[in-house]
């Protein structure tokens, strides 16, 4: 009936191991149709094939955990009845190829992740990598991927409230795009994907579809060579209006008992929605491939089923609402088919003309699915690079100007003034702080959200750098003074089928997993992307925490800016000056060496809770966590964001001053306040370090005798890199 | 709140066409949405004094059905703007300014791709004899000058109005500066002045 060749397999991304299971799990070969199946459900992207081990030692409970990974996305109670639903997701490769159409579809697909579950998204997110600013096609993907970031987003009328961006030269061949979305639901109607009732109808709704996207999933399963732009065909095209119109469609509908079951069309299209909706309710479920809407013609089964294209769901409802659910869609101006039906048989089966194209057993496709257990190697540790190691700068300030204005820490508005942050008018925080901050529209309660990773902590140290990701988001939503509530994680890495590669993952998430469980920081969604490499160089390792947290009272946000003249600066936490695998080091001596510093999370937990008490009891008057460039960096953050300067007393003692400055020791915040007394009687009874540095006030940064800068010379450098680079031919 | 489809619209003291993306904006900015079934009822409304406001894409749905004089076209720096600016109320003489005073300077957000404002010379000129010009882009000073334009409006135009003053059209959103804690409350004084009237 087929005739599938080894080269067949092979495009397939199938080892002839695998193929072999195909054949034991049919009990025959599998024709093409069949063949495409297995190939997406069995891709790195769909199966988690080289993961899935380790993903299962996150700790993914709490109390107010409702739904954890494997649905569309997370959900976590927040009380009065609500819930919030988020996700991360991967859109690496598509945006490297096509980079505006791979970004803007990036965020409609984590945008549907998220409503499908029942919530309406209130916010967006993002954590972007691009190769080195002088790499060739850096500007090019930058201007491209914020440009569909921004297109998607803004139409449909979803605020982007920040991110993070990072430049090194370890993405040049292969960037990252990782968008994240944060919806409200009601806690007591979250939607999921698990089919029932055999002989209630299959329904597909959206747009129509085209040969776009097929393949999508086996691609993000497999390095880049230099033909990587030969695979453009393979991205899709976005239409974000006719994603406003299904998520209007699909909450209009939620508010009724229509929906027994209900998964969008992401990565592997129909097919993984089938089969996904099907396993999980243990059905069966058939389906009529000529019902199937499209817009081109003669597509045969095999495109049908794995095309990607955009803005598509799938649902199963109950029979007798097939009509009310039929008037909505319509009234929407969107395609509704019924295309098949739920059975018992256990079975996928597809059928076009009339004949049976596809017939697959359904538990053994999920249940045989590989689960590889690839060796992997520990990465040498680095040994501690001592500050007497290093070398002090003339003038501290000339490096804090280096730093500001570097591409790694310059201004991001050239970025987020494309993003409508505002729409719906209820951000609290814009991007620049810490964290962006949502109103829970129509409460005076606030969502919370950041994104974080130091690759370059993650790759001296995969166990560190896991920490370190979790305690830096962990850190940012306390800042604000929004309670942690859970994370999902993007976990970016290279060809794990590289034992060194491997090891880097196994590492971060080994760190993630023991920092979300001292901070009582569960993760309930994830999205795993591999073989992000470009012929044989690998990414650095990039486990992206997107972080949730929770305000109770809005009025009570903290930010960063300064406020007045005359405040105390107060340093929480301990600062000894770690320069190992420090920005400093990076940028200032050139040198990439030394263990990254280590992070203590009972330190974490103790300062972190610390901090939010003292914003609850308003006896802070700014904050801001410390990470990348150290004190002085956070510090002229501080500066510039209030238009007020600083006068800094280092102490005397045996941390060199180039290292108290620049040191990136963890667990640390900065804060300013009225009433200094307040702050040590509280930090005293926390057992947290709490040392005042200086005091608020004047138009300059000064930390001694000849060590000063305006903060408005530092404006210009902070703000300049970024339109300046974008703008230079 | 009246759906696209419809061809009647109720008896209303005012018509607000908000911003957003009407039909996903893919051919010019509010090029479909003028021929939406709704706006002929819209315009027909406007064209009998009944007084309508149209905040960005609303902006563009009004000069798109030619009820406002001139054209949106892709901003200069081809690139979507969000960001507070600093307007300058030109004349507190209108039903949607009379909350401000004439030459106020006001600091709202802009948040579009196609804002940047262009007519020709002798409409332009009409325009200012007129003072149909209801908001310029200027810097915190006051000065309208090319630094102070986001997007490349011709004479710095930020809203105009109709010659009789009963619609207005803005590309800055009043809708999103009501409250200190969202950037600033300087939008309020439009919507409580024609409100005002209409209690």
């Amino acid at each position: 009936m087929s005739n599938i060749s080894p080269e067949a397999i092979a495009e397939h991304g199938l080892t002839a191991d695998e193929f072999s299971t195909i054949v034991e799990i049919l009990g025959r070969t599998p024709n093409f149709t069949e063949l495409g199946v297995f190939s997406a459900m069995w891709s790195e992207h769909c199966s988690y094939k080289s993961s899935r081990r380790w993903l299962q030692t996150l700790p993914t409970e709490g109390p107010n955990v409702i739904c954890g990974p494997g649905e569309n996305a997370g959900v976590v109670d927040i009380g009065d009845g609500l819930a919030t639903v988020f996700k991360i997701e991967s859109h690496n490769h598509p945006s490297f190829i096509e980079p505006y159409q791979g970004a803007a579809t990036g965020v409609g697909g984590i945008l549907r992740d998220v409503f499908t579950m029942g919530a309406r998204p209130i916010a967006n997110m993002n954590a972007l990598r691009f190769g080195s600013p002088d790499h060739e096609k850096t500007k090019y993907l930058l201007a491209g991927v914020v440009a569909g970031i921004g297109g998607y987003g803004n139409c449909i009328g979803v605020p982007t409230l920040g991110g993070e961006t990072g430049f090194d030269a370890g993405y040049n061949g292969n960037i990252l795009v990782n968008a994240m979305t944060v919806g409200i639901a009601d806690a007591e109607r979250i939607f999921y994907s698990a089919a029932a009732g055999t002989g209630n109808p299959v329904v597909y709704v959206g747009s129509k579809t085209g040969r776009d996207g097929i393949h999508g999933a086996t691609m993000a399963s497999a390095e880049f060579n230099e033909n990587a732009e030969a695979k453009r065909p393979t991205v899709q095209v976005g239409d974000p209006f006719t994603e406003k119109l299904l998520l209007e469609a699909c909450l209009e509908l939620m508010a009724t008992d229509a929906i027994i079951a209900i998964q969008d069309m992401g990565a592997a299209g129909l097919t993984s929605s089938a089969v996904e909706m099907a396993s999980k309710g243990d059905v069966g479920i058939e389906l009529w491939l000529d019902r199937v809407p499209q817009r081109e013609e003669n597509m045969t089964p095999y495109e049908l089923m794995l095309s990607e294209s955009q803005e598509r769901m799938l649902m199963v409802l109950k029979p007798e609402r097939e009509a009310d659910a039929r008037a909505v869609f319509e009234k929407w101006e969107l395609d509704f088919a019924v295309i098949g039906k739920i059975t018992d048989s256990g079975r996928l089966i597809l059928k076009q003309h009339e004949n049976d194209v596809a017939d697959i057993p359904l538990a053994p496709l999920v249940a045989q699915a590989p689960n590889y257990d690839r060796p992997w190697e520990k990465s040498p540790s680095l040994p501690y690079l001592d500050a007497s190691q290093t070398s002090p700068p003339d003038n501290p300030m000339d490096a804090l100007k280096t730093l500001m204005g570097s591409a790694h820490l310059c201004s991001r508005r050239w970025i987020w003034e494309q993003y409508d942050h505002m729409v719906m008018a209820d951000s609290v925080q814009i991007p620049g702080g810490d964290s962006g901050v949502v109103r829970i529209h129509g409460s005076q309660r606030g969502i919370a959200i950041t994104t974080d990773c130091t690759p370059r902590y993650c790759k001296a140290d995969p166990i560190q750098g896991g920490r370190q990701a979790v305690a830096e988001a962990w850190r940012n939503l306390t800042a604000v003074g929004a309670q942690p509530l859970a994370l999902t994680n993007n976990l970016n890495f290279g060809n794990p089928e590289r034992p060194a590669i491997m090891g880097q993952l196994v590492g971060c998430i080994e760190g993630i997993a023991e920092a979300a469980r001292a901070l009582e920081f569960p993760v309930v969604s994830g999205n795993v992307s591999l073989y992000n490499e470009t012929n044989g160089a690998a990414i650095l390792p990039t486990p992206v925490i997107g972080g949730v947290g929770l305000l109770s009272d809005i009025n009570k946000v903290a930010t960063l800016a300064f406020k007045d003249s005359g405040e105390a600066i107060i340093v929480i936490g301990e600062t000894l000056g770690w320069l190992g695998a420090s920005l400093y080091l990076q940028e200032i001596e050139q040198r990439e060496e030394g263990a990254p510093p280590s992070v203590d999370l009972a330190a974490e937990r103790r300062n972190g809770d610390l901090v939010r008490r003292l914003i609850s009891d308003d006896l802070i008057t700014a904050s801001h966590d410390v990470s990348d460039g150290g004190l002085l960096v956070a510090i002229a953050e501080m500066a510039l964001a209030g238009h007020v300067g600083a006068a800094l007393q280092p102490p005397a003692g045996d941390v060199p001053l180039h290292a108290w400055l620049f040191g990136e020791d963890q667990a640390r915040y900065v804060i300013t306040t009225k009433d200094e007394s307040a702050i040590h009687k509280a930090a005293t009874e926390a057992g947290a370090p709490a040392l005042i540095v200086g005091k608020t006030g004047g138009s300059s940064l000064t930390a001694g005798t000849g060590c000063t800068i305006s903060v408005e010379e530092l404006r210009m450098i902070h703000e300049s890199w970024l339109p300046d680079y974008m703008a230079a031919q | 709140m009246v759906w696209h489809r419809e061809s009647e619209l109720p008896s209303v003291d005012l018509i607000l066409l908000p911003g957003g993306f009407s039909y996903g904006d893919y051919l010019r900015a509010g090029a479909m949405a003028a021929h939406s079934p709704i706006m002929h009822e819209v315009a027909s409304a406007a064209k009998q004094g009944v007084p309508v406001l149209g905040i960005c894409n609303g902006f563009q749905m009004l000069t798109e059905t030619q009820l406002l004089p001139g054209i949106l076209m892709r901003n200069a720096g081809l690139k979507f703007i969000c960001r507070h600016v600093h307007l300058r109320v030109e004349t507190s003489k209108s039903m949607f300014t009379r909350g401000y005073k004439t030459d106020q300077i006001i600091r709202i957000p802009v948040a579009h791709h196609d804002g940047n404002y262009f007519t020709d010379q002798p409409t332009l000129a009409r325009l200012e004899d007129n003072g149909q010009i209801a908001f310029r882009y200027v810097s915190a000073d006051g000065t309208a000058s090319d630094e102070s334009n986001p997007n490349g409006s011709v004479a710095n135009i930020a809203g105009i109005f109709n010659k009789t003053k009963t619609i207005l059209g803005l590309m800055p959103h009043p809708d999103r500066a009501m409250d200190p804690l969202y950037g600033g409350d300087d939008g309020r004084a439009m919507f409580e002045g024609f409100l005002g009237l209409m209690q």
